[in-house]
């Protein structure tokens, strides 16, 4: 006779627990608690741009069941996923729109982790591996950007390269290397997949392990003022269990995504346009994805030369010291006694938001 | 509330959040299911090919023809006996062809002999290989789909 639900549940449990350890597993997920404040809801955010990115890689393989990386078929065989395929043009709507919305939500990671102050000792490299992350989820951006072969990707990558070769000493080697020779084309689209499903997702996952168990090992950081008023009134911290409490509301969050998710790629299809030709000229309305329209509109407002520089140098030069100024936030966030600079901390938080969103809208608008 | 009521009520709200669950798990699955199922791609349709000249191939020799998408074999039997059969073993697919010490149509993959009227004479092929029209219009040789 077959042993009762329960039995059964037991008796199965019982065979993993005795193979797998587990119930260590269980306590370790018991003990960890997640800080209730009221800032405590940006805290999903991180969990979203994991959900968008498992969603990536689900529909990404669903995708490479049609694709084919030549210059001659590749536009043709994403023709054939959203005209033929069954649910093709969803599959491929998905794909696009949680690539977008993945690098949003990476955005707004970002930057609650900055406003809640999530960077500090120890978490510094937290921070570093979070932001190599965001880095190459823009990678994914720009080289699933040219899978389509059409004419706005063709157009954006020959731009995007072309601008790589305007690094002092490194860009022309590097801007070949990226084109797979000296023009976009067929070289270069098969390199773009190479990079597209082979290189940045072995280095996601790599990185993505480190930023979860950095995450795991120092738990959830709240915010110092928060810190600062439980030491205050000697109460013990306001937190939840993460399990089940926060996972159970976690996963709420991705239902709500996915739900946005599925209406922006049902209503609003993923366009194909038109297929690349490299003799045609270049339409009007040339405009890369919306993460980088901002550094986009930046380069054309910059004179096209100012003093020994060349704008485009300038530009570059300016947005690499940017980077590595905003990467190394967690270094001079605090001065050498170890007291934190809040208001520069939040002052350069607001002036790289509002940067990003101004220069976006503007170069989306003009 | 009783504690009979409550435990009604979770029942419910369990019930109808499992079952709200396990409804779109479906409908995620079933799109992805039908996504993998390769839809069926019309060819055009292919009833007549023209095989070459006449002197293209000699007597007791065979070449495989392309019809359609489909291979064809094309056996000159004699100067003026042409004959055509699907290239495609009856056994497991793969593709035929003449021998000519023989005077017989081989499957190399697991030694499957036809005749020239495309029947079995040994090894595991379960069925005659279907058979074309072949016939001389002019110089050229043109096979057709019978029927």
């Amino acid at each position: 006779m077959w042993p009762s639900g329960t039995a059964l549940h037991r008796r199965v449990w019982g065979w993993f627990e005795d193979r797998l350890g587990l119930n260590s597993v269980r306590q370790f997920i018991a003990h960890k608690r997640v800080p209730v404040h009221s800032g405590t809801i940006w805290y999903y955010f991180g969990g979203i741009t994991l959900f968008l990115f498992l969603l990536q890689v689900a529909t990404g393989i669903l995708l490479l069941l049609y694709y084919r990386p030549t210059a001659g078929e590749a536009y043709e065989s994403v023709q054939f996923i959203v005209t033929r395929a069954h649910y093709g043009w969803l599959v491929r709507s998905i794909h696009s729109w949680s690539a977008n919305l993945m690098i949003f939500t990476a955005f707004v990671h970002m930057f609650s982790v900055v406003f809640l102050r999530g960077f500090r000792r120890p978490r510094e490299v937290t921070w570093l591996s979070g932001i190599g992350l965001l880095a190459l989820a823009l990678g994914f951006g720009f080289s699933g950007y040219l899978l389509p072969w059409n004419t706005v990707s063709y157009f954006a990558t020959k731009v995007g390269t072309d601008l790589a070769s305007d690094l002092p000493l490194v860009g022309p080697a590097l801007a070949r290397f990226l084109r797979g020779g000296d023009e976009v084309g067929g070289a270069t689209l098969t390199r773009f997949f190479g990079f597209h499903v082979a290189v940045l997702p072995a280095a996601t996952t790599l990185l993505l392990i480190l930023h979860l168990a950095l995450v795991q090992k120092w738990g959830i950081s709240s915010p110092p003022w928060v810190e600062e008023r439980d030491r205050g009134s000697g109460r013990r911290a306001a937190d939840l269990a993460f399990f089940p409490n926060f996972f159970l509301r976690e996963m709420i969050a991705w239902y709500a995504a996915l739900g946005v998710l599925g209406c922006l790629a049902a209503l609003f299809p993923w366009e194909l346009g038109e297929k690349a030709d490299p003799f045609a000229p270049a339409p009007p309305g040339i405009r890369p994805e919306w993460y980088f329209l901002a550094p986009f509109h930046t380069l054309k407002l910059i004179p096209s030369r100012l003093w020994i520089l060349e704008g485009e140098q300038l530009g570059l030069i300016g947005f690499g010291v940017l980077a590595l100024g905003w990467t190394l936030l967690p270094f001079w966030a605090a001065d050498r006694e170890g007291l934190e600079r809040r208001r520069l901390v939040t002052g350069a938080g607001v002036l790289l938001a509002g940067y990003l969103i101004t220069f976006s809208l503007l170069g989306y608008w003009r | 509330m009783t504690s009979q009521a409550a435990e009604g009520r979770r029942r419910l709200v369990g019930w109808l959040l499992g079952s709200g669950i396990t409804t779109s798990v479906a409908s995620f699955l079933y799109p992805l299911f039908r996504f993998m199922d390769p839809p069926a791609v019309p060819e055009a349709t292919v009833n007549e090919v023209s095989a070459g000249k006449v002197g293209d191939l000699k007597p007791n020799s065979g070449r495989i023809v392309k019809f359609g998408s489909r291979p064809v074999l094309l056996v000159r039997v004699s100067e003026t006996e042409w004959r055509a059969f699907s290239a495609l073993c009856t056994h497991l697919d793969c593709t035929v062809q003449y021998q000519e010490q023989r005077r017989q149509i081989w499957c190399a993959c697991h030694n499957g002999f036809y005749d020239l009227n495309g029947r079995v004479v040994s090894g595991p092929p379960p069925r005659p290989l279907e058979s074309y029209e072949a016939r001389v219009r002019g110089e050229e040789v043109v096979i057709a789909r019978r029927g």
